[in-house]
């Protein structure tokens, strides 16, 4: 039994297809899972229903022994689950402290203690603290979208292709955050097209094929694997 | 002492008037911005919720001189502002509930939500009519003027006179006074940072944990004091007439246009962009040039560019000026 698990979880859009079928995803807290796939694979999409983006046909969704498929993604993430988007993760005409407190908004007590630690994670923030989030460069941009989604303290970060459109220097900036962020025992999942360097700090992988779950295993296996080798990694 | 005398006749005749406008429309033009910002739609009824605001202070106005309670010097309206204020608020956000809901809930165009606001339009200004009619009514009472003309001619012993009416300053100092609390609101307090957030970014403002119900609710809160605020002072200054404040949507709408949609402090300076320029541009500066050139010059005509029943086609220019060159408002800043 996992912190956090998304058993056979079987959904689609509205009344289209099911685009995940009988999936499973399981992230313990201080871990890092990747969810690789090709294209369509429903990488995305099984992340969704486990925050509740989309309505569950099958299977369920467990927090700390705690069944939540029925709650809305704003009581999940009451719950400790936390959420980055691919694209518009930020607010852009907001100042950065501003998408700290806006992080926040269902925390009662002292927020600065909060945004202090966030800074000690990000140091570029704090630097930056009183700019608008829309002038910043790709990767800070990206700092400030970790940031907002760490203000809840939570227990789960699920991460949409947190690299995407970044260059490699600022990926592997990036990844160094993310394991901060891991060392801080925080359980998270993310979704990845850079497979090879999303595995190498990935404790564990979940291959996605057409809404299935096709292997699954250890960074480390799942990178020596020839099969997986072949077909997803590029040889 | 001729410059002097130009000088005073133009802050007499435009740049005091101007001022006055200016925030009047600046009022209506943050509450469009502010509409159009959170809720993403263009508020045609903008003019039709101010004169409902003002047909309360009007009436309870009425009300309280016939009952013998005032404010002595200040006009009894400013007592009656509050109450009308919630019977404001209460008419926006039971249209809210029951017509731009459903459009929103169903997530509906923005253009199809700008044409339900000409249809609550309609309904208002029917609704206004069937309380109060049509007709010109003045309610201000009180002291008229701070400074009469023929005082400030004694005190300075100048040819031209400087009025300043009560409304003026009335008007002056209560929309520094709103404005400055709006925008320490929107920018200072929790609730104000999640009101820009959900204007900026819903989807993230939701997974922040913003309730968009409440949002939008404030936002009919603010909206109603606005709305209230600004057609009881524009009525005071000039009279209360309903239609007038259908005409007045054109200038509102191209103040908030000219500061850029969506910003409310670009808003609150194009409310002052365009009254400076309607009022600039009718003006007949004959007598401003008397003073100043020497006799062989002085003009015959009344050197009037336009004449004010032409004034709405300055806002229209400027509006499609601006929507030609600068689409983005002339304006730099944040959007709610």
């Amino acid at each position: 039994m996992s912190f956090f698990e998304g058993n056979k979880m079987t959904a689609g859009y509205g009344n289209g297809p099911d685009i995940i079928n009988s999936c499973t995803i399981k992230v313990d807290r201080g871990e890092i899972v990747a969810i690789l796939g090709p294209n369509g694979a429903g990488k995305s999409t099984a992340m969704k229903a486990m925050l509740g983006l989309l309505n569950l046909k099958s299977g369920s969704v467990v927090i700390d022994g705690q069944e939540i498929s029925k709650l809305s993604p704003q009581d999940r993430v009451k719950k400790g689950i936390s959420f980055v988007p691919q694209t518009k993760n930020v607010f852009a005409e907001l100042t950065v402290r501003e998408n700290l407190e806006v992080g926040a908004f269902l925390r009662e007590d002292d927020v600065n203690k909060v945004i202090e630690e966030i800074y000690n994670l990000f140091p570029i923030l704090k630097e930056k603290s009183s700019q608008v989030v829309g002038q910043l460069s790709g990767g800070q941009r990206q700092q400030v979208a970790l940031g907002r989604a760490l203000m809840i303290k939570p227990s789960i970060l699920m991460l949409d292709e947190p690299t995407a459109g970044v260059s490699p220097i600022v990926m592997d900036e990036l990844f160094q955050h993310i394991i901060k962020v891991k060392e801080t025992n925080v359980g998270i999942i993310m979704v990845e097209q850079n497979a090879k360097q999303a595995l190498s700090i990935s404790n564990r992988g979940y291959v996605l094929v057409t809404g299935e779950n096709k292997f699954e295993g250890s960074g480390d296996e799942l990178l020596n694997d020839p099969e997986v080798r072949r077909s997803f990694l590029g040889g | 002492m001729e410059l002097l005398n130009a000088l005073i006749l133009l802050l007499n005749y435009t740049i005091v008037p101007a001022i006055t406008y200016g925030s009047q429309l600046a009022l209506g033009a943050i509450f469009v911005t502010l509409i159009y910002g959170v809720l993403r739609f263009a508020n045609f009824a903008t003019g039709d919720m101010m004169s409902f605001g003002t047909m309360f202070a009007v009436l309870l106005t009425y009300y309280f001189q016939s009952i013998g309670i005032g404010l002595g010097i200040l006009p009894t309206a400013l007592l009656t502002i509050p109450f009308a204020i919630i019977a404001m608020i209460l008419y926006m956000l039971f249209i809210d509930n029951f017509v731009f809901k459903y459009y929103r809930v169903k997530k509906s165009a923005p253009v199809q939500l700008a044409m339900v606001s000409v249809g609550v339009m309609f309904v208002t200004q029917a609704i206004i009519r069937i309380i109060i009619g049509p007709f010109d009514r003045r309610f201000l009472d009180g002291e008229k003027f701070i400074l009469k003309a023929s005082e400030f001619k004694e005190m300075t012993g100048l040819n031209e006179g400087l009025t300043i009416k009560s409304t003026q300053a009335i008007t002056v100092v209560v929309t520094i006074i709103l404005v400055s609390i709006l925008f320490w609101f929107l920018n200072k307090t929790k609730t104000g940072t999640s009101m820009r957030a959900y204007s900026d970014n819903e989807d993230l403002a939701l997974l922040s944990g913003i309730d968009p119900k409440r949002v939008v609710m404030i936002t009919w809160i603010i909206a109603g004091f606005l709305a209230t605020v600004g057609g009881v002072l524009y009525g005071l200054d000039k009279s209360y007439k309903p239609f007038v404040y259908f005409n007045n949507m054109l200038p509102i709408f191209a103040a908030a246009i000219v500061g850029g949609i969506g910003n409310p402090f670009g808003a609150f300076l194009g409310g002052y962009v365009i009254a400076f320029a309607e009022i600039f541009v009718t003006y007949a500066y004959k007598k401003f040039f008397t003073y100043l050139l020497p006799e062989s010059l002085e003009p015959d005509s009344l050197v009037q560019l336009l004449s004010t029943d032409y004034k709405f086609a300055v806002s229209f220019s400027i509006l499609v000026i601006v929507l030609l060159f600068r689409p983005s408002g002339i304006f730099e800043g944040k959007k709610i």
